[in-house]
């Protein structure tokens, strides 16, 4: 074994002093390279992220497995607890949700009756992969997960990650048994939204805090707080009418949304595959069916 | 094979121990804890176990292992490519220029030392993510990130002490 020696003794010759002082330099060039390249977004950057992120997913999925489970069990000791309270207001919801599929039922017969009347284009089928999400690496430059679904499952690129409660996020690097999926509060995050009853349309941006902005609003946009964003498909990458969030902050300098989605139980998330070019194939091959909109709700 | 390929073998595997262990430890915390508000201020083990390595093992954490540990870090955490590289051997490059204050120095006095040090690497990191991403990043989660990296020091070099005595003498 190698004696602990300290590189001021290890430096007594002029050469290798010099010869680690050169090799110094070159990594910190190769630091500064690397900047550039990844600003420049290169397949080649996105292709190392994969090769990394696969390599790990075996080791964090076992690693996930186990502090899932402690979780559970540390969740259902606290729902024990307070098991009555919690069975009251179950019950006042599910009164009150009754109500509400009575509604949802009736405007679902007339909003068919209605596309038929107008003879509208169906949107486009949706297919969902779920994944396991074993990583978050966290961090306070970047919000992203990974899960354990990857192309061999059919994920690709912005593909959008939706839990039972709202858009989580977008994948954005996908490898052969994971991806990564950026979320909508990271600072790279842009998605196009829909916002309130009068459907203003805007950009959600996020920027590394909880609650990400609304950007590029018409001027005289009449947005309060308690309004629904939902995502509005445009661009054609992501399903319209997804869940996104509730504006909380609507002034002159900032409108912010908190999401819908509860961060801390994001165990697996769904992929939405939205199919639009293969709706709009010359064979008028309509994508394979999903379950329907509203059951993401 | 003989004595000499095994002993030299045990070597080599023990003088990687100090990266390897740091990998690990990289992994172990994208593991998703679930807990409320916690991703975002994880602490940044990279910088910890870097800064217990080049102080008390400099021979076996040289430039390039720093260099790839920071590379990784990025790689796995999705942030900007790069500054995780460039900072890790700024700091490296700063206790080796004042590696007089650093021989012999007692837990405490490491501790309060890396206090400035990770402050430091915050700041450029911050900068330098906010160059790359053209726009100012939000302070807040840096500066608890911060907070927390300096809680956690104690912990994981505690786990680095165990590890120096098992596998390095």
């Amino acid at each position: 074994m190698k004696k602990a020696t300290g590189p001021v003794s290890h430096l007594t010759t002029p050469i290798r002093a010099w010869a680690h002082r050169f090799a110094f330099l070159i990594l910190i060039v190769a630091a500064f390279a690397l900047m550039l390249l990844g600003k420049a977004d290169t397949v080649l950057v996105e292709r190392a992220r994969t090769a990394v992120t696969d390599a790990v997913a075996p080791i964090l999925e076992i690693a996930s497995r186990p502090v899932a489970t402690v979780r559970d069990v540390l969740d259902q000791i606290r729902e024990l607890t307070d098991l009555r309270a919690e069975n009251a207001a179950l019950r006042r919801e599910n009164q009150r949700l009754r109500q509400w599929q009575a509604v949802a039922q009736r405007l679902e017969a007339e909003n068919l009756a209605l596309r038929e009347l107008a003879q509208m284009v169906p949107d486009a089928g949706l297919r969902f992969i779920t994944g396991r999400v074993i990583g978050d690496t966290g961090g306070a430059f970047a919000r992203s997960v990974l899960v354990n679904a990857g192309a061999r499952d059919g994920v690709a690129k912005n593909q959008a990650a939706i839990t039972s409660e709202g858009l989580a996020g977008r994948v954005t690097e996908v490898g052969l048994r994971s991806a990564r999926v950026l979320l909508i509060t990271d600072i790279n995050s842009r998605i196009p939204v829909l916002v309130g009853e009068s459907r203003e349309r805007a950009i959600l941006g996020g920027d590394n805090t909880g609650q990400p902005k609304l950007l590029y609003l018409m001027p005289n946009s009449e947005i309060r707080p308690g309004d629904r964003v939902i995502t509005s498909g445009h661009g054609g990458v992501f399903p319209p009418d997804l869940p996104v969030g509730i504006v909380t902050q609507a002034s002159e300098t900032a409108m912010r949304v908190q999401p819908y989605i509860d961060w801390a139980h994001m165990e697996f998330l769904r992929l939405a595959d939205y199919d639009l070019p293969r709706q709009l194939s010359p064979s008028g091959e309509v994508a394979p069916a999903g379950p329907p909109m509203g059951a993401l709700r | 094979m003989t004595d000499t390929a095994w002993t030299r073998l045990d070597g080599l595997a023990r003088g990687l121990s100090p990266f390897a262990l740091t990998l690990a430890f990289l992994m172990l915390v994208a593991v998703p804890l679930r807990i409320p508000d916690l991703s975002p201020i994880l602490p940044a083990v990279g910088l910890i176990a870097v800064y217990y390595w080049i102080v008390h093992r400099p021979d076996l954490m040289p430039a390039w292992a720093v260099f790839l540990i920071g590379l990784i870090e990025d790689l796995l955490g999705g942030g900007p490519l790069g500054v995780g590289p460039f900072v890790l051997l700024v700091l490296y490059a700063a206790v080796a220029s004042q590696r007089r204050v650093f021989v012999g120095g007692g837990f405490f006095l490491l501790w309060l030392i890396f206090v400035p040090l990770a402050a430091g690497a915050f700041v450029l990191s911050w900068v330098f993510s906010s160059l790359i991403l053209d726009q100012f990043i939000a302070v807040r989660p840096v500066f608890f990130q911060y907070l927390t990296t300096v809680a956690f020091y104690p912990c994981l070099t505690w786990v680095f002490i165990q590890a120096q005595r098992a596998f390095l003498r």
